[in-house]
């Protein structure tokens, strides 16, 4: 790769490791209050796999929910924030293509990602053993999960012009795509309804074929749901590459 | 040769407004060049389009010849633009700043010249800091070393010393003199003009997105008709009755004229009623006036 998309990656990457305690520490602790609370509340009442607990059973599901919020969160941010100081000029004042500003902003999102969802699962060691059947199945998932949360994030930061405008990305779209997804349960334990709801929902088979990684079970096909994280990210990946082509609300 | 910037009918029009109506301009690879003209006249928009940071609703704009938009990445390489708001990344040091900038740039070992740079703009002893930390003509400062990290041949400054205290700005004007006599192009707009005047071979103004005078500083100057001379005189020059004789006290006098046979019809006139004239200081108009009739009746 470029000298120019690995400073840039440098500079993302910098950019939320300086402020670690905020961007990795806090989310990590925020899924940890989750374990500990719905793991308290629901582990005698639910056993959706045979011979996986509900704490055990809920692990994969906050490990990849951080994964995507902390996704989104590095690319959308980090853009937003430039733009609103203009400071964002230093990136479009250089020779950079958008193809190498687009890969810099996702590699940046998707460590960041993976780095508070492995935080995450270190953490979660202490209360529930970890079984992991299908490790490639876990990488690609997280890699590709990662991946379209940091594409919608740099869209979403692209869009922005105010940071309440990104909070409401946020709060009705990647809050409800991830809360209605099966993190805290299986959607077959959810009534019909919101059973079909949630097969319209693409986070719910990242969230899925992530678990069957873990477990070797699954809701659905581990096949299904890789084609349709795959389809995700290609189309998340086309359309922002396609606003950065034509410079979408950066370059008036 | 090449034309260090080359501009072709650039029209910009916004929503509300448009801000270029046509803009024709061709700025020589050397020339240190002024771009003029009233607050919302369209020079930021012009060099935006110029940067790749805007683009143009109509024309052509090249970077030593290579296309802004088309050959971007070639345009860029070329320039380096020290953009009118006073931005900086809160998250780094000057050298960090820097040497970050210079990795966009695909410049990997940079220390050198980043060092000459900060060097000459007295930056070395903020190097460490962090960006936060500076004053803000400090930020100005590296605002204008991130646009050298390059060496481009082209550097465009946009008001880079507005509401900057004298010592950066005289810090600034030699170190941008240098550029220029080592061969950059220098593009500057400025509020201060006699920082033009002292500075700028030629000059365009700009005016609702229109170019209203193109030249070079002199023939600008030249353009101010009225000339005006202040003299110190000894003898009876109220006696004498010679018309346009303006008193300034001290025994001065101020005479405008236009062309020079009336200053010599004066001095002959005051010769004739035995006046003598002691001093005599011929001043020119001076840009400001320039620049206020040509914008006044444009
Ligand atoms: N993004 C924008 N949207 C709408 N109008 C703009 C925008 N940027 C600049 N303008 C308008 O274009 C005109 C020229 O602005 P500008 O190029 O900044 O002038 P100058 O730099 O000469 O002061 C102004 O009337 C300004 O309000
Ligand atoms: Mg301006």
């Amino acid at each position: 790769m470029s000298a120019a998309f690995n400073t840039l990656l440098y500079k993302e990457l910098l950019r939320f490791w300086k402020v670690a305690f905020q961007t990795v520490l806090a989310p990590v602790i925020t899924a940890l209050l989750y374990l500990l609370i719905f793991s308290h509340v629901l582990s005698s009442h639910v056993q959706v796999y045979p011979g996986v607990s509900y704490t055990q059973f809920l692990v994969p599901g906050l490990v990849m929910m951080s994964v995507l919020q902390n996704a989104f969160a590095n690319s959308s941010s980090s853009l937003i924030q430039s733009k609103i100081t203009g400071n964002i000029v230093f990136v479009l004042l250089p020779p950079l293509s958008y193809a190498e500003f687009f890969l810099a902003y996702l590699a940046a999102a998707i460590v960041r990602g993976l780095v508070v969802g492995l935080g995450v699962l270190l953490v979660t060691l202490w209360f529930a053993p970890l079984r992991v059947e299908h490790p490639l199945w876990v990488a690609v998932f997280a890699l590709l999960s990662a991946g379209v949360l940091g594409g919608l994030g740099i869209i979403a930061g692209i869009w922005a012009e105010k940071f309440d405008q990104l909070a409401a990305f946020q709060n009705f779209l990647i809050m409800p795509l991830t809360f209605l997804s099966g993190v805290f349960y299986s959607i077959h334990s959810l009534p019909d309804f919101w059973h079909r709801v949630s097969q319209w929902n693409p986070v719910f088979y990242m969230i899925d074929g992530f678990r069957y990684g873990f477990f070797g079970a699954a809701d659905v096909a581990p096949e299904k749901s890789l084609l349709v994280a795959g389809a995700c990210f290609m189309a998340i990946s086309g359309l922002t590459l396609a606003l950065l082509k034509r410079g979408y609300k950066l370059r008036h | 040769m090449t034309a260090a910037l080359a501009v072709r009918g650039l029209v910009k029009r916004y929503p509300a407004l448009t801000a270029l109506q046509g803009v024709d301009l061709e700025v020589a690879a050397g020339e240190f060049f002024g771009l003029l003209g009233p607050n919302g006249a369209g020079k930021t928009t012009l060099i935006s389009i110029l940067a790749g940071l805007t683009r143009a609703s109509e024309g052509r704009a090249a970077v030593m010849g290579f296309d802004v938009q088309s050959q971007y990445r070639e345009a860029r390489r070329r320039l380096g633009v020290v953009p009118q708001e006073l931005v900086y990344d809160p998250f780094f040091t000057v050298r960090e700043t820097l040497r970050i900038q210079s990795g966009y740039f695909g410049l990997k070992h940079n220390d050198d010249w980043l060092d000459e740079v900060m060097h000459h703009l007295d930056l070395l002893p903020q190097a460490d800091k962090n960006m936060r930390a500076l004053s803000g003509g400090m930020k100005r400062r590296v605002l204008v070393a991130q646009a050298l990290v390059h060496k481009p041949p082209v550097i465009i400054l946009d008001e880079p010393t507005a509401g900057v205290d004298v010592s950066l700005r005289q810090t600034l004007w030699k170190f941008i003199e240098s550029l220029n006599r080592q061969g950059h192009t220098i593009v500057l707009t400025t509020h201060y003009l006699e920082e033009a005047e002292a500075l700028c071979g030629r000059i365009a103004m700009l005016k609702n997105g229109r170019i209203v005078a193109l030249d070079s500083t002199r023939n600008l100057l030249d353009r101010a008709h009225e000339r005006c001379a202040t003299l110190s005189l000894r003898g009876d020059v109220a006696g004498a009755g010679i018309a346009g004789l303006a008193p300034q006290g001290d025994g001065e006098w101020r005479f405008r004229f236009e062309r020079y046979e009336e200053l010599e019809a004066l001095l002959a006139r005051l010769h004739g009623a035995h006046v003598a004239v002691e001093d005599l200081q011929l001043a020119r108009a001076d840009l400001e006036d320039v620049f206020n009739r040509i914008i006044a009746s444009a």
